[in-house]
């Protein structure tokens, strides 16, 4: 672990999903940046990063809540999301909004500048290891789009699973498919979305994995909805709870035990 | 307004500009007068000796089949033995081209040797290669009255002659061949590159061979380039 | 081709449907995404290639009229006539008087985008003249009187069966009376009945993968030969190509062909790529004496200089569809116009109009995969939102739709209030869900419940219980 003696002050972007529907993973993130020696702060203006806006064609509001976002976050050394989809919005689209507005651009820039996902900031930037975790059992881990091919976050949280004790990370195949979430599309397209969610779905179950981790909760939600829909008993788990030893909370969809 | 002027029209004033100025021309016309080569495959890039092997290689991968003869005088025979292993006809259509009406055929009386264009009733063709490329098994075939284009696809069967000589590791370095040689009369009317035997997948992706082109591809590759 | 795109739910619905259709996709998407990855793989200079093949074709665009006029000069140079039409009804009609001109009955084809993009057969049928495809998929197709469902596998949704039925039924003229049911006998029967028609054909007509500017030759890459037998034995040669194929010189669409195959097929080079400049030579023995180059625009034109230019870097290999989940899922058809994939969510509203495809750049994941697999690394995600964008500002976009993210945005833009609004939404929706954990059915979300339980809410929101925790700890 590096800079232990200069606690480094990071702020959290909890992402709107987070917020609402799962903030253990939040409280993950914060343990987790905490046990790597980071000083964590949430600003209270921040909403949500934009993308339903952004996706929907909708530039006008787009433009308003990203302005928001870096307001909030002006200033923080480092700004981390648990998500490789708001990470990518805030990374690299962030700036592509304000190429018409030099000003805002260069805020643009230096937010982005700052900004990471949470896995591979752990794993990359503050050289976190899993090593004091257990967690006994067959998982698969799901790529998210926007950490496939957008933020390249794809070694990072494999490294971190094989450091956690008892863990068996067992792949699916075509990794690179996409699990039919993709924000509104999963719900103005919802047939073609359980088409998709049900091939993502097959690849996983064939796994024989008992847990599944990703590191979006959009995909997530989606696949645990749908397991839950078919009647499979599947444990969803973003991989910062698992990392945060927070793994054997009951799972997404799985209700209070 | 023609539609010429029309077409022009529209693109000028998406780029808000008139035709290009007269500098901007000229510095188009250098460039493609260059020739210039861009990125190319270091794999192509090796001695004659293991293009010769590179070739022969991917040209099997393409499920073509290649024979080598240490000089031309021995082309006859070598299409004799191959007819009779894969229980062809005997009877051949060779493109009027002096590399192959000049080989000793009369040493083997039991060929037909025909001379012409391709025809629908011909079942093996045969016809010389202007160059070969190394880097993906590739033929260069160049039309001209010695070389009819359809002498390479009509025949069921295709066999190419090719010299080792005429062995290239690019593209490019093919094209460069064919202009030189060409420098005169310009290119050809047509150009095959010709990759392995005809196919198909349009059935349920199933690889099927001789879709409407030659159903086998035989280069003899003639030397060692010396 | 009649335009469906506007029922593309009602289409895609159907397409889920068809269980033949299904494992025809499959096929699909194991076959090409696997080959072109280790065909990728194999060549150390891909990704290289990629980026130059990029900036050849940005830099035609750039000087597309210079290119165009060059190009033109060439192929008159060498005795063939370029027709420069603005319009898919300017290119029939150039096509149809040569045809006239030479008294055609019957025309072979080699497969080609553009004519289905003119629909050019059925004008040719409906002025008395038989268009015959000869690439094997399109001959499929042609025969089942169906569009192409994909770019370089037109008939990649038919069954063999199909295929059985299809010969059986329109083969029995030429004496083929039994149902053939084997592949290999199936492309026989086809390559025995179109060797006949190559022969005895009036005109040929072919597309181009590329227009080489400095030789005004024109390119087109096949693995079946049928092109070749197309261009070569009748009188008359006509290619059929868009503005944006051409291509400065010899040695860039070298470049661009280690791109090409390998993105499309998997293949490292197409069996055939055929290089044709102008008439036969006065003292060649075969080739056509004629020889027509349509230009046509279609609306290209109006892209160059705007957000869609990039879109004509494309060289249609078909990785992008190949590798799209949402095709897939739908297949070609579901898309309503010629090109599907994501190539055609992001061209279609510009050929066909935004309001009519308007579901097309909607129906996407954002994935990436297109792009990532692009061998022209055209930005297609860019592209669908901003035809989102559009329909957005034009109000193209459904009301209900607009309402709710503006709606969302209200409460997102400002923080006080979505704190409170999000903390009702939160608690309401773990009461509803009980200790459950999930729900089965929401009043205004059947979007999602129609398919999927929705995961409840924990119970507070991450901020609520944050502030809290702030407090306690002082």
């Amino acid at each position: 672990m590096s800079d232990t003696d200069e606690k480094l002050e990071v702020a959290l972007f909890v992402t709107c999903l987070v917020d609402i529907n799962r903030p253990s993973v939040g409280f993950a993130a914060v343990k987790l940046l905490e046990q790597t020696g980071c000083k964590v702060s949430v600003p209270d203006t921040q909403t949500c990063c934009g993308q339903p806006a952004f996706n929907s064609g909708d530039r006008r509001t787009t433009k308003q809540i990203a302005t928001n976002v870096i307001k909030a976050f002006k200033g923080y050394r480092y700004v981390v999301a648990p998500s490789g989809s708001c990470a990518g919005m805030i990374t690299k689209h962030y700036p592509e909004l304000f190429s018409d507005d030099p000003d805002m651009l260069l805020e643009a820039q230096d937010l982005a500048s700052r900004s990471h996902e949470l896995i591979s900031f752990l794993k990359d930037v503050r050289g976190f290891e899993a090593k004091d975790v257990k967690f006994e059992k067959k998982l698969t881990y799901h790529d998210s789009c926007a950490n496939l091919r957008e933020m390249k976050v794809v070694d990072q949280p494999r490294a971190l699973l094989e450091g956690v004790g008892d863990l068996e990370l067992i792949e699916a195949e075509d990794r690179e498919a996409c699990c039919g979430f993709g924000g509104t599309f999963c719900i103005k397209y919802s047939e073609i979305s359980e088409e998709m969610v049900d091939r993502k779905i097959e690849n996983l179950l064939a796994t024989g994995a008992d847990t599944l981790a990703a590191g979006d909760l959009g995909c997530l939600m989606n696949i645990a909805g749908r397991l839950y829909r078919k009647g499979h008993t599947m444990k969803v788990l973003h991989i910062a709870e698992i990392l945060a030893g927070m793994g054997n909370a009951p799972g997404i969809g799985e209700g209070r035990h | 307004m023609t539609g010429r002027e029309k077409i022009l029209g529209r693109i000028r004033a998406q780029k808000k500009r008139g035709a290009l100025p007269a500098d901007q021309q000229d510095l188009i016309a250098a460039r493609i007068a260059k020739h210039e080569h861009n990125l190319i495959p270091k794999r192509g890039q090796i001695p004659l000796k293991e293009q010769m092997d590179l070739f022969q290689l991917k040209m099997e991968v393409l499920l073509a089949t290649v024979e080598r003869v240490k000089e031309a005088a021995d082309i006859p025979k070598a299409v004799q033995s191959y007819l009779a292993h894969h229980n062809l006809p005997t009877r051949i259509k060779i493109s009027p081209s002096e590399r192959l009406t000049d080989l000793p055929w009369s040493d083997i009386p039991t060929l037909e040797i025909v001379t012409g264009v391709g025809a629908e009733e011909d079942e093996v063709g045969m016809s010389p290669a202007f160059a070969g490329i190394a880097e993906t098994g590739t033929l260069m075939m160049a039309s001209g009255a010695e070389t009819p284009s359809t002498v390479n696809f009509l025949p069921e069967n295709h066999i190419a002659v090719l010299n080792a000589k005429d062995l290239t590791g690019s593209y490019e370095q093919a094209w460069d061949a064919l202009r030189l040689a060409t420098k005169d009369s310009g290119i050809p009317r047509t150009v095959n590159f010709i990759s392995g035997p005809s196919r198909t997948a349009d059935i349920e992706q199933r690889l099927i061979m001789g879709a409407h082109g030659p159903k086998s591809l035989h280069v003899i590759l003639v030397g060692d380039g010396t | 081709m009649q335009v469906t795109s506007r029922k593309f739910k009602e289409n895609s619905h159907k397409a889920m449907q068809d269980e033949n259709l299904r494992a025809a996709l499959g096929r699909v998407k194991q076959g090409f995404t696997t080959a072109r990855s280790v065909a990728a793989s194999e060549l150390p200079e891909f990704e290289d290639l990629r980026d130059k093949a990029r900036d050849i074709k940005d830099e035609v665009l750039e000087n597309l009229d210079y290119y165009l006029e060059y190009f033109d000069e060439k192929v008159t140079a060498s005795g063939g006539h370029v027709h420069w039409c603005s319009s898919a009804k300017d290119a029939r009609e150039a096509i149809l008087k040569i045809c006239r001109d030479v008294d055609a009955k019957t025309v072979t084809k080699g497969k080609s985008m553009i004519t289905e993009e003119i629909a050019l057969n059925k004008f040719l049928a409906s002025e008395g003249i038989e268009p015959i495809e000869t690439d094997l998929g399109e001959y499929i197709i042609q025969l089942a009187d169906e569009p192409p469902s994909h770019i370089i596998g037109p008939a990649v949704h038919k069954t063999k069966e199909q295929v059985t039925e299809l010969f059986y039924e329109h083969h029995q003229q030429y004496g083929y009376t039994e149902r053939e049911e084997d592949p290999e006998k199936l492309v026989g029967e086809a390559r025995a009945v179109l060797r006949h028609k190559y022969v005895t054909a009036d005109v040929g007509i072919t597309g181009a993968n590329f227009l080489v500017a400095e030789t005004g030759s024109t390119v087109i890459v096949t693995n079946e030969g049928n092109g070749d037998l197309t261009q070569s034995l009748p009188k008359t040669h006509i290619v059929v190509a868009s503005l944006e194929k051409v291509i400065p010189t010899l040695e860039d669409v070298s470049t661009v062909m280690r791109v090409l195959a390998r993105s499309a097929t998997g293949q490292e080079m197409s069996v055939y790529t055929t290089f044709s400049t102008g008439p036969k030579r006065d003292d060649d023995i075969d080739g056509p004496e004629n020889f027509h180059v349509i230009l046509l625009d279609g609306g290209r034109s109006e892209m160059i200089g705007t957000e869609l230019q990039e879109l004509l870097r494309c060289i249609r290999c078909g990785a992008c569809m190949n590798h799209c989940p949402v095709y897939h899922a739908v297949g070609g058809h579901s898309y309503g116009w010629v090109y599907p994939g994501p190539i055609g969510a992001a061209i279609n509203p510009q050929m066909v109009g935004l309001e009519e495809a308007r579901h097309l750049p909607n129906a996407s994941t954002f994935c990436g995969r297109c792009e990532e697999v692009c061998p022209v690394r055209i930005p297609l995600p860019k592209i669908l939102r901003h035809w989102r964008e559009e329909a957005f500002e034009k109000q193209i976009a459904p009301k209900p739709e607009r309402w709710g993210i503006e709606l969302w945005g209200f409460f997102a833009k400002r923080p006080a209030l979505y704190r409170l609004a999000t903390r009702a939404a939160v608690k309401l929706l773990s009461l509803m869900a009980g200790k459950k954990g999930r729900l089965k059915s929401l009043p205004f979300g059947k979007g999602w419940t129609s398919v999927r339980d929705l995961p409840a809410p924990q119970g507070a929101t991450f901020m609520e219980q944050w502030q809290k925790k702030q407090k306690r700890e002082g």
